[in-house]
């Protein structure tokens, strides 16, 4: 590797000496003036797409409506109304239930994956051809993958028809389609990915030679991973758990369509609202989902320092 | 761990069963999407046909996919090319702390974890308010950023962390500016890692729907086709469509490990025998 660096710049030098004292010389200029200059369009993206929009909804949640057009105003109209309904509180409560089930199972599934990755399989090869398939269903579409489910849980679908030609049951189950069950059964077969990724990460980090010495002074296996590998997996756990708890309480698309819109979280609320053109009571309930995402965030960082980890 | 415990059978069947539980459901429509043209949405097959696919590039039947398609693409390229660009610039910032970089950070972390419908609502309503129209190619453009690019940096973060900066000092040692070292010595040196950014971008972006939803405009991307056609589309052509675009994620990512190979390949043959020789 060294050679090629030399060669790089021996052939950038030595064909153009003059050219190394360019105007273009950043080394002259302060680190603080390099930073902010780096990270300039960084900064620009965020605050036009991110800070003023948050900024835009705050505003608009306190602005009135008619069935035609929204108008400026200071009103607590919108939130009055969305804190004394009682369907907010079905729906909250909804989407915490959601967001708690479905980080349950990623959880579980996530980390017997990565562990299974990380401890068992010997060779980096095999390490990352395996990793490598669980991480291609997610360069393919979101809306794909949740229609797939559809022969395999309808009326008419693969689990029904296997079960009862197993003589399990004589009728088909509705509850598989356009229920709770294939609203978790879908997010987690979106997002368990979340958690197999950071899981692995830090699993890989851990030193081998910490786990060999839990053995050597007689550490059963079960001993060892809640003694020594859990502990040591524990902020690739948060990680995890912040995508998928994020991912989940912010859905609307996966719950729409696996509930067979019989079901609501917060998101569907927001987006139904801003399908009847009503954008200060979706900007208002998208304050109330931002304050609890955030809430939930903050919890969860405090396991964990984000910037060590990165 | 010397030989193989019974941890090791049962914990590989349960990785087995989560392949299955990944893929079949794919699988299942890809084969459905040849039904013949009397068959349904579900098994049993009624014969074999290409008939869905066909139906695919007939345009009166279901929509503008093609229009979408070539939108979601072009819309994809710009997002990826900008995210590795941009990403890169703030990657190298991030190596130094700067008077502002942790309120930089933490828009990023807020821009990983704010729900895609906020993001998608707020750039809708300043759009509309100011005045100007929403388009895939700017509202829908700037959305997507603030999705793809915390991904590009956590990766570029991950990158630099684990960056030699002897390489660096041993360039600056021989008299290199700034400028020459980045663009001699870091830029080679990450080239693979850039590979994936842009992969991450590309895709993120050809996937994206929650926030491209209300910031795409008039004419639709190919998640919003796709979702438009869910909800009226009861025959297998919807099937046929998963397919194909399942397919061309594939061949995406196909065509950006085979880069990867490539690159690797140049950098064994051009790079030092440093370490393969007796020590």
């Amino acid at each position: 590797m060294t050679d090629q660096t030399h060669l790089f710049i021996h052939k950038d030098t030595g064909a153009a000496p003059a050219k190394s004292r360019t105007p273009f010389s950043l080394s002259r200029l302060p680190d603080a003036v390099t930073g902010w200059l780096l990270s300039l369009p960084l900064a620009l993206v965020l605050f036009f797409f991110l800070v003023l929009p948050i900024v835009m909804i705050v505003v608009v949640s306190f602005w009135g409506a008619t069935e035609f057009s929204i108008y400026p105003a200071f009103q607590f109209d919108n939130y009055e109304f969305l804190l004394t309904s009682p369907v907010t509180y079905q729906v909250f409560f909804n989407t915490i239930k959601y967001a708690l089930i479905t980080w349950a199972f990623t959880l579980v599934i996530g980390f017997t994956v990565a562990y299974f990755l990380a401890f068992h399989v010997r060779t980096l090869t095999w390490q990352i051809v395996l990793f490598l398939l669980c991480t291609i269903p997610f360069w393919t579409s979101n809306i794909i993958r949740m229609i797939s489910w559809i022969p395999f849980l309808g009326r008419n679908g693969i689990a029904n028809s296997t079960l009862i030609s197993m003589g399990v049951i004589d009728e088909p189950l509705d509850w598989l389609l356009f229920s709770d069950f294939s609203v978790i059964l879908a997010f987690v077969h979106l997002y368990t990915l979340f958690m197999v990724v950071p899981i692995f990460n830090t699993m890989m980090r851990i030193d081998k030679s910490l786990i060999e010495a839990a053995y050597d002074n007689g550490a059963s296996g079960l001993q060892t991973l809640t003694n020594v590998i859990i502990p040591l997996t524990k902020p690739g756990i948060m990680i995890g758990s912040i995508f998928v708890v994020t991912l989940v309480m912010g859905d609307f698309i996966t719950v729409r369509f696996m509930s067979g819109s019989q079901s609501a979280n917060v998101g569907r609320l927001i987006s139904n609202d801003i399908a009847l053109l009503q954008y200060p009571s979706a900007a208002a309930t998208a304050v109330i989902l931002l304050v609890t995402v955030l809430l939930v965030i903050s919890i969860l960082l405090r396991f964990v320092d984000i910037r060590k980890e990165l | 761990m010397d030989k193989r415990s019974r941890s090791f059978y049962v914990l590989a069947a349960f990785f087995t069963l989560f392949l299955v539980f990944l893929y079949g459901p794919t699988i299942t429509i890809a084969i459905l999407s040849f039904q013949g043209p009397q068959g349904g949405l579900t098994f049993p097959m009624r014969g074999v046909s290409l008939h869905w696919f066909h139906d695919l590039f007939q345009q009166q039947a279901v929509g503008d996919i093609w229009g979408s398609f070539a939108r979601s693409l072009t819309l994809g390229l710009m997002v990826m090319v900008t995210t590795v660009v941009v990403s890169v610039m703030g990657g190298l910032a991030f190596r130094k702390r700067f008077p502002g970089s942790g309120v930089i950070f933490y828009l990023i972390i807020t821009s990983l974890v704010i729900p895609s419908i906020l993001v998608s609502l707020g750039v809708g309503l300043i759009f509309s308010q100011s005045g100007l129209s929403v388009h895939w190619s700017t509202s829908g453009f700037g959305s997507q950023l603030t999705w793809t690019l915390p991904f590009g940096l956590l990766i570029m973060f991950a990158v630099f962390n684990r960056f030699d900066k002897s390489y660096e000092e041993a360039a600056r040692d021989q008299g290199a500016t700034a400028w020459q070292t980045v663009r001699h010595v870091v830029l080679p040196i990450i080239a693979p890692m850039l590979i994936g950014v842009a992969l991450f971008g590309f895709t993120l972006s050809y996937d994206e729907f929650a926030r491209t939803l209300l910031t795409a405009g008039s004419y639709n991307t190919l998640p919003l086709e796709i979702y438009g056609m869910t909800t009226n589309v009861t025959t297998p052509v919807i099937f046929a469509l998963g397919t194909l675009t399942t397919l061309f994620s594939f061949l995406v990512i196909g065509l950006f490990l085979a880069i990867v190979v490539t690159l690797n390949r140049r950098r064994s043959r051009l790079g030092s025998d440093a370490g393969k020789g007796l020590v």
